[in-house]
């Protein structure tokens, strides 16, 4: 009986979730009117719950294990906080981008619930710290003036932590990611990124004249060589794209572009001569099964469980996702998709693709040029994050280790996405009072 | 194009009512977000439909390994499914006990021991290739709804193979007490219709035994079919001919053979030093003439013949999908002694060579040049017999012309007619081959019996290749037994 819910939650699951996305680009369409619109966002809702419910009781009924319910309860309780305080702190928020916020926290939790349940209670502490971070975000930004001038504090604060986990950063899988503050492990690069994106913006919206991109280019450069030095290549990775699409952006010269992909092409065969372990990293990719015993043993591992999964994966409790390195972070995707299932995976791909919409969205609607680029810029990371991340796991990239936002464990990643979340959505409604203010005053 | 551009950054306006007005000023500075956009979304799209492509098609092949850990896992839920030979005769099922403990079974024990395989201890043969397969479940889903309420296991895909039980019995006993393999392919589609190794052991009880079979210096577990690398000995002539034929040599032009023939102080015999007499290609074919191959081997470019022998797939993995099949070799340069050209003209030297791998280049001759990659997996069926999946053979593709394979055909049908396979003369059938006795310690009275050829009737095509270890000649062992197949093949 165990076995046959199990089973048939897997296609309950991808329904819901099926319609859940459907209904977020359904979003985007222009011509919906303001009815249909708030009866999908009513949809949208409920169908998370109903999801992160059906999640949380297959892996009941298969461990037995009562935590499970109360997380469950805690889990129900935190989303209708998180959605309350977004309709209340930020008036006219952008509903779509808090509904799928909130369906990729809770295909998360039920992922990391499933695979260590004492991590989904971390987890479930870090999404509840991140919601009062967010509630404060709109209060800076609407009094956030100030943020514009503080150009070259993002600059050296930012080079500062990187500098810090260079130095004195663990090394964990080869790579030096974390610094560790009482007790708690930090990925620096994860905060970073957002003053980076600040620090662009702040410079961009001064002057886009060549001295100006040079300086800036310059600074950019690197903190991307501070990366590549800590071979977190991922995040400079991240940091790369992110710069060279809010360059060309703010100068409106696609030549920007292609000389950056060039030198960004050039940048890495070079690393690939240079470094053995972007070669390892390249092999890896090529053909994993020939190293599997050695470089190639995550990406392999990864494979087996996204192939053996199939389209509608084993269920729930079903599989063997804990095989896979690093199952809870930077290879939650082939979590999900061994046991949730190959379609229930394409649609989290749809619904971050749908996200990145939302924050570009957001974006081009905003005036002022210096939100306009923070915008576009914190819209940009969480796009190249999340294409890195799943094209690493599914070997159509090599893999570099980062965190899928918001559904990978890991209060670093978790929190900033939330930042990123927050400030976008305080962009968003800064505009639009800003905009009623303006007719207010033509009236 | 201005007005297009405007048209694809239309902006979105999600919580305000459309017919509100909007400020232009805002809509200016958004074409490169639109470029943003599609960068993107061109990024997205080919991950997702590389993702489908890998999950759909390839994710299959890649999963059947044995690094990955879940195939064993599979089997708490599934029965495993069953090996069942072309003709319908089941070789491998798992029986569960009244105690629900499951064991497999071999019905017919140690003839299908490599083709079938063994399901423990690492697996072999198809046991491996389909591993996935059989432990994957198509069973009528209202079967399976009710097994998985009742909680009972479902029944896995049962697996067909290739194999045709009838020949493959000719040939396992027509192997007597002798090592060896024998493996015969069908031409046109790459199937292959037996396949047998000897020594051999029982699959029923390969995991108790594990320790002896392991051992044993015999080397039973090794499937010499496909694994066995030994000198061709006199088919390796098959590949000189081609050689000799590709650098523009007259196969009229004739050499005296005087049973030895020695260059740099080395000297090759023919058989029993038998004295030939002259000799032009079709007749030192016929008669596997030593000393004349000897002397084309000396006229041939290093080089050349190298680059053909990479054609012929030596030194390289054999296009196939089966797995754990050997490479066969071929070594010769240009700083070679006269003595090792020349014996690597007889098939000597330092040519190994699989009997997969002849069987495939005279599969290859009998169907125009052509390789199509052999397979023993040929279909996967539910337990209530829904076809789940078909595979075909695949072409690899051309290996010598058309033109060539008939000039091959042709000479080996002289090996028939009137050289050293005359047993292979029937009217039941025409064969076409080459006979090989190949040396294989420095006691030149003790030879490995080879035989490679083709047989065909009313377009029915049947490529073998036999070898029997330290038999003795050919003619007395390998070519009776490559006839008793050729017969059992072409009996309704």
């Amino acid at each position: 009986m165990v076995h046959f819910f199990t089973s048939i939650s897997r296609f309950t699951m991808i329904f819901l979730l099926a319609i859940f996305t459907y209904d977020s680009f359904a979003a985007l369409r222009p011509k919906t009117t303001e009815r249909a619109r708030r009866s999908r966002y009513v949809r949208q809702t409920v169908f998370m719950y109903l999801i992160l419910i059906n999640g949380n009781l297959v892996i009941y009924l298969n461990t037995k294990e009562l935590r499970v319910l109360f997380m469950l309860a805690f889990e129900c309780v935190l989303f209708a906080i998180v959605l309350l305080v977004f309709r209340a702190a930020y008036d006219g928020s952008n509903k779509p981008l808090v509904n799928s916020m909130a369906m990729l926290m809770a295909i998360g939790f039920i992922i990391i619930t499933r695979l260590n349940i004492d991590k989904a209670e971390k987890q479930l502490f870090f999404a509840a710290v991140g919601m009062i971070v967010t509630a404060l975000v709109p209060l800076i930004i609407k009094h956030g003036a100030f943020l514009s001038k503080l150009t070259w504090f993002y600059a050296v604060f930012g080079v500062g932590l990187l500098g810090i986990v260079l130095v004195g950063g663990s090394t964990v899988y080869g790579a030096k990611l974390n610094i560790s503050i009482g007790g708690f492990t930090i990925q620096p690069s994860e905060f970073v990124k957002i003053l980076f994106v600040f620090f662009v913006s702040c410079m961009f919206a001064e002057a886009t004249d060549t001295r100006q991109v040079l300086i800036t280019t310059a600074v950019a450069a690197l903190h991307v060589l501070i990366l590549i030095a800590s071979k977190d290549l991922g995040s400079a990775g991240i940091f790369m794209i992110t710069y060279l699409i809010m360059l060309y952006v703010a100068t409106k010269n696609p030549r920007w572009l292609a000389v950056g992909a060039l030198l960004c092409v050039l940048g890495l065969i070079l690393a690939y001569f240079l470094f053995s372990h972007v070669r390892t990293r390249f092999l890896a990719w090529k053909d994993p099964i020939s190293v599997v015993d050695g470089a190639g043993y995550q990406v392999s591992q990864s494979l087996f469980a996204i192939g053996t999964g199939g389209w509608f994966g084993t269920g729930l409790c079903q599989g063997m996702p804990d095989k896979i390195p690093l199952a809870l972070s930077d290879f939650v995707f082939a979590s999900i998709a061994e046991e949730m299932g190959g379609v229930f995976a394409l649609l989290v791909i749809f619904l971050c693709i749908g996200v990145f919409l939302l924050f570009l969205n957001s974006a081009m609607q905003i005036s002022d040029f210096f939100y306009k680029l923070l915008a576009l810029g914190l819209g940009t990371c969480y796009g190249a994050q999340t294409f890195i991340m799943i094209g690493g796991v599914t070997k159509f990239i090599p893999s570099t280790g980062v965190t899928l936002p918001l559904v990978s464990y890991g209060g670093s990643s978790l929190l900033s996405t939330m930042i990123i979340f927050a400030i976008i959505q305080g962009l968003y409604v800064r505009e639009y009072q800003g905009e009623e203010d303006e007719y207010g005053e033509q009236e | 194009m201005a007005s297009r551009n405007k048209k694809d950054i239309d902006l979105i306006d999600l919580n305000r009512t459309p017919d509100r007005k909007r400020k232009k000023k805002k809509i200016n500075n958004n074409r490169e977000f639109s470029v943003v956009m599609y960068i993107f979304m061109a990024l997205f799209l080919s991950l997702s439909a590389y993702f489908i492509y890998f999950v759909g098609f390839k994710s299959e092949t890649f999963i059947n390994s044995p690094y990955n850990p879940r195939l064993a896992n599979m089997a708490e839920h599934t029965v495993r499914g069953s090996i069942i030979s072309a003709d319908g005769k089941v070789l491998a099922e798992t029986k569960t006990g009244k105690d629900g403990t499951e064991s497999r079974v071999y019905p017919y024990g140690a003839e299908y021991a490599h083709a079938v395989g063994f399901a423990t201890n690492g697996m072999s043969g198809v046991e491996l290739d389909a591993n996935f397969q059989m432990l994957r479940s198509h069973e009528f889903f209202l079967t399976r709804l009710s097994e998985q309420l009742t909680d009972k296991k479902t029944n896995g895909d049962n697996c067909n193979i290739t194999i045709d039980s009838r020949l493959q019995d000719t040939a396992y006993q027509g192997m007597g007490s002798y090592k060896g393999a024998v493996i015969a392919i069908e031409p046109s589609t790459g199937k292959i219709l037996c396949m047998v190794s000897r020594p051999d052991f029982d699959p029923n009880t390969v995991a108790a035994e594990w320790d002896s079979l392991t051992t044993a210096e015999t080397s039973v577990l090794l499937n010499r079919a496909t694994q066995g690398l030994y000198p061709p000995g006199s088919t390796g002539k098959i590949f000189t001919t081609l050689e000799y034929l590709e650098e523009g040599n007259d196969p009229a032009k004739t050499y005296d053979c005087q049973g030895t023939y020695t260059q740099d102080g080395f000297t090759i015999h023919c058989y029993n030093s038998e004295v030939h007499g002259p000799q032009d290609l079709p007749a030192a074919f016929a008669n596997s003439c030593n000393t004349t191959f000897a002397q084309m081997g000396l006229t041939l470019d290093p080089a050349r013949f190298t680059a053909l022998s990479t054609r012929m797939l030596f030194n390289r993995p054999l296009p196939t999908r089966l797995q754990n099949v050997s490479k066969s070799s071929f070594s010769l340069s240009e700083a070679d002694s006269d003595a090792s050209i020349m014996q690597t003209s007889i098939g000597q030297g330092k040519t190994l060579v699989t009997p997969i791998h002849l069987c495939m280049v005279s599969a290859a001759i009998a169907n125009g040049g052509v390789v199509c990659e052999p397979y023993i997996i040929d279909s996967i069926e539910s337990v209530d017999h829904t076809r789940i999946k078909r595979y075909k053979g695949e072409e690899y593709g051309s290996i010598m012309t058309g033109d060539e394979a008939d000039q091959m055909k042709s000479l080996m049908r002289g090996v028939v007619e009137n050289g050293t396979g005359s047993k292979l003369k029937t009217d039941a059938y025409t064969a076409y081959g080459k006979t090989g006795t190949a040396e294989f310690t420095d006691d030149k009275s003790r030879t490995h019996s080879w035989f490679t050829g083709v047989a065909e009737k009313d377009g029915k095509q049947i490529a073998i290749a036999v070898i029997m270890e330290d038999s003795g000649t050919s003619s007395k062992h390998a070519v009776p037994l490559a006839k008793k197949c050729f017969d059992t093949y072409f009996s309704e």
